[in-house]
């Protein structure tokens, strides 16, 4: 039962209820889809990238109490961040829900991220966490096809 | 809540399940300490202890490569294929055994199906018609068919309930149609689909029939005579026997004047460089070894299935949907998906508080397996414009006390999502 109370923490919750930064973006630099067809997850994630900023980030979608809190919590943990410094945290965060080894990060460097850590005692739900991140990634290398977490 | 469920006279008694139940051993186990209820078996069934027995028998005492050996080894494996091929003559009710081959599944015969009479049979402006409620693998084959030969897919629509429009169906029916392939029962809505009179209408347009009889097989007796159906495809798994093996039936006239579907041994009598000279039915359709345990096994399951007789299947699993139905659409903020008229052991919902997934691994802490997603079903997801269901699909050995768990693995869910 514990798991099940680290996986749905009051955070993700709360994210999930009432995503931040919930909205189609007009002005938009980069967009991407994501999709996960094992649970019919899409979402669409719009960057605004200014020089090697991140201005600003928004998402519009349907999905799991996951994949929709991961990306609320992400849209918060990005602005403002340079796109190597997204790159960067994206891999921590990918390490934290997959590797047994991965140290859980402080609060401080990780912030609300860190209330994902649940995850990792639930690997089929990796993918609806991640699906944002993959997702995100993919509109900064400019890809244009649909990301698909399968 | 409400558990007392008093049966009625064809009815299994609770103890007469217990019984069944005990014959399952993945049944006796616990998951996070909460005994394992098993809601899942729209997607595999679990095996008897005499699918295990059978297949354990074979490996210890029979195997050998069937229809080749001269020694009693071989006698004793190609013995046991052969008669597990008479078994699901008799249980589908097959004029012959050369109308029964051997695929590994479903998908895998329907497959066939469209590799053989569909690239034989269709051409430019033809048309294959299927239906909204279709799994995937009774769409794709066609899909890839008609794009090799110009031909074109058509879809019966279904309404809201999840029937098929009869109407709109009679309206496709045409000079180009080829075949009409559909679900006999739905494996994401439950539907039971008027198969003998989708038939009819089609036959009246001398096009033939297949049914992808999946779900169907361990849910109601099935006479492909009686039914009159052309083509008629299974798995093993979904009927209590082993993964890797299904059935297609085919009328022989039909499959006689089919070509073949893979090359290679046994699907032969005589091979030179210059010529094959392909096998008689229905080995002319069974290149290489086939997967004999999982044949043997299959005959075994047939057999089980068989003996607990269609009838009392029918009464236990119909009590179970009436108590199911009446027990979900009790809970405020649920909905079911897929209100057929006749109806088969699946139901599929959706809460307004969770998501399917979230809703699927609560449910999992509380020993409950159901499906949550897609079900291979994307069109009719799209249909009830729902991005994914989840799904409670029983079985001769689930109980009422089964989905007394379930409404209270949905109560908990919902408590969570508040």
């Amino acid at each position: 039962m514990d798991e099940l109370r680290d996986l749905y923490q009051e955070i993700i919750l709360d994210h999930n209820k009432n995503p931040k930064n919930f909205h189609v973006m007009e002005d938009a630099t980069h967009k991407s889809d994501g999709h996960n067809p094992l649970c019919g997850d899409r979402l669409t994630v719009y960057l605004h990238v200014d020089g090697d900023r991140i201005t600003d980030v928004s998402f519009q979608g349907s999905g799991c109490a996951i994949s929709k809190a991961s990306a609320s919590v992400m849209t918060t943990a990005l602005k403002g961040k340079t796109v190597e410094e997204a790159r960067e945290l994206f891999h921590k965060f990918q390490d934290m829900l997959t590797r047994e080894d991965a140290a859980i990060p402080d609060l401080d460097e990780f912030g609300q991220l860190a209330a994902f850590a649940g995850v990792r005692e639930f690997p089929v739900r990796v993918k609806c966490a991640t699906l944002s991140w993959h997702t995100t990634m993919a509109a900064l290398d400019d890809e244009n096809e649909i990301v698909s977490t399968e | 809540m409400d558990t007392v469920h008093s049966p009625g006279e064809t009815e299994l008694l609770p103890a007469d399940i217990e019984a069944i139940r005990r014959e399952f051993p993945v049944l006796q186990q616990e998951f996070y300490g909460k005994p394992l209820t098993y809601l899942d078996n729209a997607a595999t069934t679990q095996k008897p202890q005499v699918v295990i027995d059978r297949l354990k028998r074979y490996y210890e005492q029979e195997n050998a490569n069937v229809h080749r050996a001269v020694y009693s080894l071989g006698e004793l494996s190609s013995k046991a294929f052969e008669d597990s091929r008479i078994i699901a003559q008799k249980f589908l009710n097959a004029a012959s055994e050369k109308e029964i081959i051997f695929t590994s599944g479903t998908t895998d015969a329907i497959n066939l199906v469209a590799a053989t009479f569909g690239r034989a049979n269709l051409g430019p402006g033809d048309e294959v018609i299927i239906s909204a409620m279709e799994h995937h693998s009774n769409i794709v084959p066609w899909q890839i068919v008609c794009e090799e030969k110009g031909a074109r897919l058509r879809v019966i629509p279904i309404d809201d309930r999840g029937d098929l429009i009869l109407e709109e169906y009679e309206k496709l029916l045409s000079p180009r149609t080829k075949l009409v392939s559909v679900v006999y029962i739905s494996n994401s809505l439950g539907t039971i689909n008027p198969v003998k009179k989708v038939i009819e209408l089609a036959h009246a347009h001398g096009v033939p029939v297949l049914l992808d009889g999946a779900q169907a097989v361990s849910h109601l007796p099935v006479d492909v005579q009686e039914l009159d159906c052309d083509f008629f495809a299974l798995s093993g798994h979904k009927v209590f026997g082993p993964t890797g093996i299904g059935v297609l039936y085919g009328k022989e006239a039909l499959l006689e004047a089919m070509p073949p579907y893979r090359g290679g041994g046994d699907m032969i009598l005589s091979v030179t460089f210059e010529k094959t000279t392909y096998n008689d039915l229905p080995f002319k359709f069974e290149a290489g070894t086939p997967n004999i345990a999982g044949a043997i096994g299959l005959g075994a399951a047939l057999n089980y299935v068989m003996s607990l007789g269609f009838e009392k299947i029918a009464a236990h699993e119909s009590a179970l949907l009436d108590y199911a139905t009446e027990q979900l659409d009790a809970i405020d903020g649920l909905r079911i998906i897929g209100t057929a008229r006749e109806k088969a052991g699946v139901i599929s919902f959706v809460l307004d508080s969770a998501h399917p997934h979230d809703v699927g691994t609560i449910l999992d802490h509380e020993g409950v397996a159901i499906r949550t997603g897609h079900h291979c079903t994307q069109p009719v997801m799209e249909r009830f414009c729902v991005p994914a269901t989840s799904r409670a699909s029983f079985s001769i050995y689930n109980t009422f006390e089964d989905f007394d768990r379930l409404v209270q693995g949905i109560r908990k869910v919902q408590k969570v999502f508040g």
